[in-house]
């Protein structure tokens, strides 16, 4: 008998053989973010208390445009073929494909966060003065946030003419809320000026809400023409 | 015995433009349709009705005794004009991949059987995307035959393949109808399936403007 989490195993095990054949997504956002990394360490040169200040924008804006790459790319290979439309003519549910999409997003920016934060730490000289354990947490709660909108309003702009550029127009305006307290609760943990508890309830809650919501309207959008 | 699948005063509106302008039709079980009619004239706007992928604006289509076609869905096979299938992964591991969507038991058995079934070799590693068009149609026939359906709905099987594959697959898919399985081919290449097709469906305009036994009823006709 097949379940969801059967059905999301098995395609999520298919997104990251694809991905790992290719390695569309994460060549792009790996070079995205170096470039990131590279290009406001040389332009502004802070210093170890400038960068504290800063980092929390930095990372979380750089970690949000590279993932709009993995985003796009997640579901360009449904539309390669119209391989979707053999998804859609399945008895298998709808939601079993968007939480392995979202799980698989999940893992290349987790993938990408680790690969990238030792470059952070190294070219803004960065040290938490607050409590480093909170760090982990607000980056899957954060990241979190960002794949389950990303992936959910990246399949809404699947069939539109201009994908690439109508993502980041329905994303963003939706992910302020994540991302405010993404960068807060970062900036809070670095500087240690102040408790970074308040954003990541916030963070947590946000998450909550947008994955039922997601989830709930998710059928409609895969079945829409 | 009741037919197999119903089709009740469909229209289908893209827009301003009626791809489908209140089609009504049936299809009895056991047999072999090919839908003909040129360019335009709204046959894989039908197929994709039946399948489940086009929502009609009006009319209904009943499949297996039900116009609930998500309840059936697991009992049709869709091959559509592009192959449906992943680039980047070898035949065997896409049919294993759909088989896991149809909850296919026995799934390498099953996916190898249907791969033999359309003259290929199951243990090709290669992937699809380094397929010929011709073995990538064929691949693709097969994974519409993974859920063994009981209705097929084939939208140009036979573009893009040699005369002697295009042979092979017409009778591969009498054998098929023989087995009691409703086939409804959309073609343009009406001559393979001269013989072997139960009823040729002619549309022309979003309508169904004539149903003959055999192709040369229809060309005396015009």
């Amino acid at each position: 008998m097949n379940t969801i989490a059967s059905l999301t195993r098995a395609t999520l095990a298919k997104d990251l053989r694809l991905e790992w054949r290719s390695k569309d997504a994460i060549n792009s956002m790996l070079f995205f973010s170096l470039l990131v990394v590279v290009i406001f360490s040389f332009s502004f040169d802070p210093t170890a208390e400038e960068s504290r200040q800063i980092a929390g924008g930095l990372v979380w804006v750089a970690f949000l445009f590279a993932a709009v790459v993995a985003l796009n790319q997640t579901w360009a290979r449904e539309m390669r073929n119209q391989v979707l439309d053999a998804y859609r003519v399945s008895p298998a549910p709808p939601n079993a494909l968007f939480l392995a999409k979202v799980l698989g997003n999940f893992i290349f920016v987790t993938v990408l966060q680790a690969l990238m934060t030792p470059l952070f730490i190294v070219f803004y000289n960065l040290r938490a003065l607050g409590p480093a354990y909170q760090l982990p947490i607000v980056a899957a709660l954060g990241t979190w946030a960002l794949v389950v909108n990303g992936t959910f309003f990246a399949a809404m702009s699947l069939r539109t003419r201009s994908r690439e550029i109508m993502l980041p127009l329905l994303l963003f305006p939706i992910s302020i809320p994540a991302l405010l307290a993404m960068v807060e609760a970062t900036g809070a943990i670095l500087t240690g000026e102040f408790s970074a508890k308040f954003w990541i309830v916030l963070l947590a809650a946000y998450d909550v809400v947008f994955t039922i919501a997601s989830l709930f309207l998710f059928g409609f959008v895969l079945q829409a023409e | 015995m009741p037919p197999a699948v119903v089709v009740t005063d469909l229209v289908k509106q893209f827009g301003r433009f009626a791809a489908l302008r209140g089609v009504s039709c049936d299809f009895a079980p056991s047999r072999l349709y090919a839908v003909l009619g040129d360019n335009g004239a709204g046959k894989t706007t039908l197929l994709r009705a039946m399948a489940g992928l086009t929502p009609p604006t009006q009319g209904s289509i009943s499949m297996l005794g039900t116009t609930d076609l998500r309840s059936v869905c697991g009992q049709v096979g869709y091959m559509a004009h592009p192959s449906l299938l992943y680039d980047e992964m070898s035949g065997m591991e896409n049919l294993r991949y759909f088989a896991r969507l149809y909850d296919v038991n026995t799934k390498d058995q099953r996916c190898a059987d249907a791969i033999r079934a359309v003259k290929l070799d199951p243990s090709l590693t290669r992937p699809v995307g380094q397929y010929s068009q011709g073995m990538r149609q064929r691949m693709s026939l097969a994974r519409a035959l993974l859920n063994d359906p009981k209705i097929l709905l084939l939208d140009e099987p036979f573009s893009n393949i040699d005369m002697r594959s295009a042979r092979e697959m017409v009778s591969l898919l009498t054998g098929l109808r023989d087995a009691g399985k409703t086939i409804i081919v959309v073609t343009h290449q009406a001559s393979l399936l001269e013989g072997a097709a139960d009823e040729f469906v002619w549309m022309e305009a979003g309508q169904i403007v004539s149903r003959t036994p055999d192709l040369a009823a229809r060309m005396e006709a015009r």
